[in-house]
């Protein structure tokens, strides 16, 4: 096929998709997580995960935790688009790599299967601070914290152990050491 | 205790307050109380329009002619809905508008009650912010934090969609604040390094062009001011977007005209092989940059704008200037003149070679057209029309299409705010409804639509409000019975399959004129152009002209899809063939 031809702006290189995390900090009132998200999509960014909550109820800020892929171009344009956003104060935004950031995604598993599977099931989380919720002759419900990839491959690990269930909050992100972002 | 307002009250106050003169809207069951209100603020005139996609028009005329916000006033549900269309419009030119709109009362609200709709929802995409106002005490905060939004920065429109109940609610009133620093949204902190940068950049081009856009209009009369004086000062050569028009007088030799699609050749080759490009609040449009991979491949670009989310979103650019124009240009003739005292370089040499190449390109003649004594060419008749109106201080609005280029080829501005036309949504039906509100804002100045019979039928309705009104509104309508973009566009890309462009039945708009209880005039002879041209402009009332011009006409020069800018073509004299690739086709 001839080379792409065109008068508009189709990429004709592609650039290197990066994973980010943005983190957004807004005035929690109604209808912003649909600005937030409707700039997502109307503008076609991808959203990974979104994890939101209320943190500082005196001032009425929510934070809004985004894992999104992206070109640079792009990633820097999402950035830019949500400071627009009348109720966003700011835009922190992490590359998935950086060193100097906290990454961690909760997840609940449910595991139905005999008390061999379970007890299998319980040494595979071992190293992703398990808390066990509750427990019956047959199932176990736990609480795991990790990276979203290694959520990922647990996932996939336990399918055989008789996982049934998962439920994941999305990442959420924090700087390391005594610096806050402003 | 002071006293106590209902909402409706509240609604007048705040617009009394932001200095409102007129508001544009139609009445409907949730904004009753806000339009019986109305009868006791004798400082704010209603313009009843007779759509709501023409209320949102209208105050973009306004607006734009004027300067300051346009006011839309407009029911709940299909109210709402009809104003999309505007604020979109709105939204892509950055043109400020304050919609208010009613809803329902709040207790109703998501009960799928009469003429309830979405309206925050739905409008969420196409505005720079809007409200809800679900309790009375917020009201009066809310409007005049959306003057403050619609106005500032990076200007467009808004919305406060207010509940019946709230209008009838009551609660004390609250003045704007006088406030300077606001919330962070507004970006004027360019620092002197960056002035200096592009001092350094200014001063080592060979072959630099300025291409400025609407963001200079937008920020005011004194940009323009500003402007001429940095290009005068340069003396580089200065195209412009569609929306800059004005800016910068077209007449002028330092003006080498539009560029883009229908752009002139000289601009086009300019953009294409200069070595500096200095963007003045223009954003890198796809009609302008034509293949990005191969724009403006050798030079330094420099971006100056208002948003900062414009830097990088298109083009990369090596230097972004983000601030005001007018402050950023102010910044700049200020380091050049202490510069040039100081040393005696002067870039009117060094670019003389670039000047020369530039005339080359002006030879071609790329507005040409080839004129008949028998039938009207359309841009013969916009040449006449500007060669008629241009000693008076006329404003032209357009509606989208082949006219629109046409008009903004062939009619030369020398002034901002006189020029009103939908670029970024490309809105057919625009230029009627807006001379209405250009009309509104300047009662003694000649206004004209330029418009297609195409685009003009779509709000042709507004002709009675300009009747109500006493708007000695011009509608001068290229008839070539086409919707003449898309029959040009299929002649060159479908091989002559002009599918549902041709409209079989058009109305006798002389009829039509005076049906509506205002003025038609027809002319299909160039030997009587001149004569009925005079007659419509002196006419003092609203006229609806005929002008039945040759349905063949194409509008060049133009880029065709899927090619560079310095690969145009140049209309019937251009010979050479230019084809366009099966993959340019779809991108259309």
């Amino acid at each position: 096929m001839a080379k792409p031809k065109s008068a508009y702006s189709i990429p004709t290189k592609k650039g290197k998709l990066d994973t980010h995390i943005f983190v957004v900090w807004v005035d929690n009132e109604a209808g912003v997580l649909a600005r937030v998200v409707g700039l997502f999509s109307g503008r076609g960014y991808n959203i990974e995960s979104l994890a939101v909550a209320e943190v500082d109820a005196t001032k009425n800020i929510s934070r809004i935790t985004i894992v999104t892929t992206g070109t640079p171009q792009v990633i820097d344009q999402i950035k830019l688009q949500l400071k627009k956003l009348v109720p966003v104060h700011k835009v922190a935004d992490f590359k998935r790599e950086d060193k100097k950031v906290i990454f961690k995604e909760m997840a609940l598993l449910k595991v139905v299967g005999n008390k061999k599977k379970i007890e299998k099931t319980l040494k595979a989380c071992k190293s992703f601070n398990p808390v066990i919720l509750d427990k019956t002759k047959k199932s176990v419900v736990i609480q795991i914290t990790a990276l979203r990839r290694e959520i990922d491959k647990m996932s996939k690990k336990l399918k055989p152990f008789g996982l049934t269930s998962t439920s994941r909050t999305g990442a959420i992100a924090m700087t390391r050491g005594a610096e806050v972002f402003r | 205790m002071s006293k106590l307002y209902t909402g409706a009250e509240i609604v007048f106050k705040c617009l009394e307050d932001q200095d409102v003169e007129f508001i544009f809207g139609y009445p409907g069951g949730a904004v009753l109380p806000i339009y019986d209100e109305l009868k006791n603020h004798s400082s704010i005139k209603h313009i009843l329009v007779r759509h709501e996609q023409g209320a949102g028009h209208a105050a973009e005329g306004y607006a734009r002619s004027s300067g300051k916000p346009g006011i839309v006033l407009v029911t709940s549900g299909p109210g709402a809905t009809n104003v999309v269309t505007a604020l979109t419009d709105a939204y892509m030119d950055s043109i400020p508008l304050v919609c208010i709109s009613g809803q329902v009362p709040t207790h109703l609200i998501g009960t799928d009650a009469f003429q309830e709709c979405d309206t925050t929802g739905i409008t969420r995409p196409c505005t720079k912010h809007n409200w809800l106002v679900k309790d009375i005490k917020d009201l009066s905060k809310i409007l005049h934090e959306a003057f403050r939004v619609a106005t500032t920065g990076r200007p467009g429109p808004v919305l406060v969609d207010i509940p019946k109940d709230i209008q009838f609610a009551k609660t004390n009133y609250f003045k704007p604040k006088n406030e300077k620093k606001i919330n962070g949204k507004i970006h004027n902190k360019f620092s002197q390094d960056e002035i200096n940068d592009l001092i350094g950049l200014i001063s080592n081009a060979k072959k630099p062009v300025i291409y400025s856009g609407g963001g200079v209009i937008n920020s005011g009369p004194k940009a323009s001011e500003a402007l001429r004086e940095f290009v005068r000062l340069t003396g580089f050569p200065i195209t412009s977007t569609l929306q800059g028009l004005g800016a910068f007088p077209g007449d002028d030799n330092q003006f080498i005209g539009m560029l883009g699609m229908h752009g002139t050749y000289e601009a086009n080759n300019a953009m294409h092989d200069c070595d500096l490009l200095i963007n003045i609040g223009a954003r890198f449009d796809d009609r302008i940059t034509g293949k990005i991979d191969e724009f403006s491949p050798k030079s330094k670009k420099v971006h100056i704008d208002i948003d900062p989310s414009s830097i990088n979103k298109i083009i990369k650019v090596d230097l972004a200037i983000v601030g005001d124009v007018n402050e950023v240009l102010k910044s700049a003739i200020k380091k050049i003149n202490k510069k040039q005292n100081g040393s005696k370089i002067s870039n009117k040499q060094k670019i003389s070679k670039w000047w020369e190449q530039i005339q080359k390109w002006r030879t071609k003649n790329s507005l040409g057209y080839i004129n008949s004594n028998k039938t009207i060419k359309p841009q013969y008749a916009v040449q006449r029309l500007y060669e008629l109106t241009k000693n008076k201080d006329t404003f032209i609005t357009t509606e989208v299409g082949q006219h629109q280029m046409w008009a903004a080829q062939h009619y030369k501005f020398n002034k901002p705010n006189r020029w009103m036309t939908s670029g970024g949504l490309g809105t057919m039906g625009y230029g009627l409804p807006a001379a209405v509100g250009v009309q509104i804002a300047h009662p003694d100045k000649l206004v004209i639509d330029i418009a297609g019979e195409a685009s003009v039928l779509m709000t042709m309705q507004e002709m009675s409000t300009a009747v109500q009104y006493n708007l000695p509104i011009k509608i001068f309508v290229l008839n070539n019975q086409y919707m003449g973009m898309v029959r040009q566009w299929q002649e060159l890309l479908h091989e002559k399959n002009y599918s549902e462009s041709y409209s079989e039945a058009l109305p006798d708009f002389v009829k039509l004129a005076e049906a509506y209880g205002c003025k038609g005039i027809k002319a299909d002879n160039p030997e009587d152009l001149d004569i009925k041209i005079k007659e419509m402009v002196d006419y003092n009332g609203p006229v609806i002209f005929d002008c039945q011009v040759d349905p063949n006409e194409n509008c060049f020069p133009m880029i065709p899809s899927g090619k560079p800018h310095n690969q145009m073509i140049l209309g019937p004299n251009d010979k050479k063939e230019n084809k366009i690739s099966a993959k340019g086709k779809a991108l259309v």
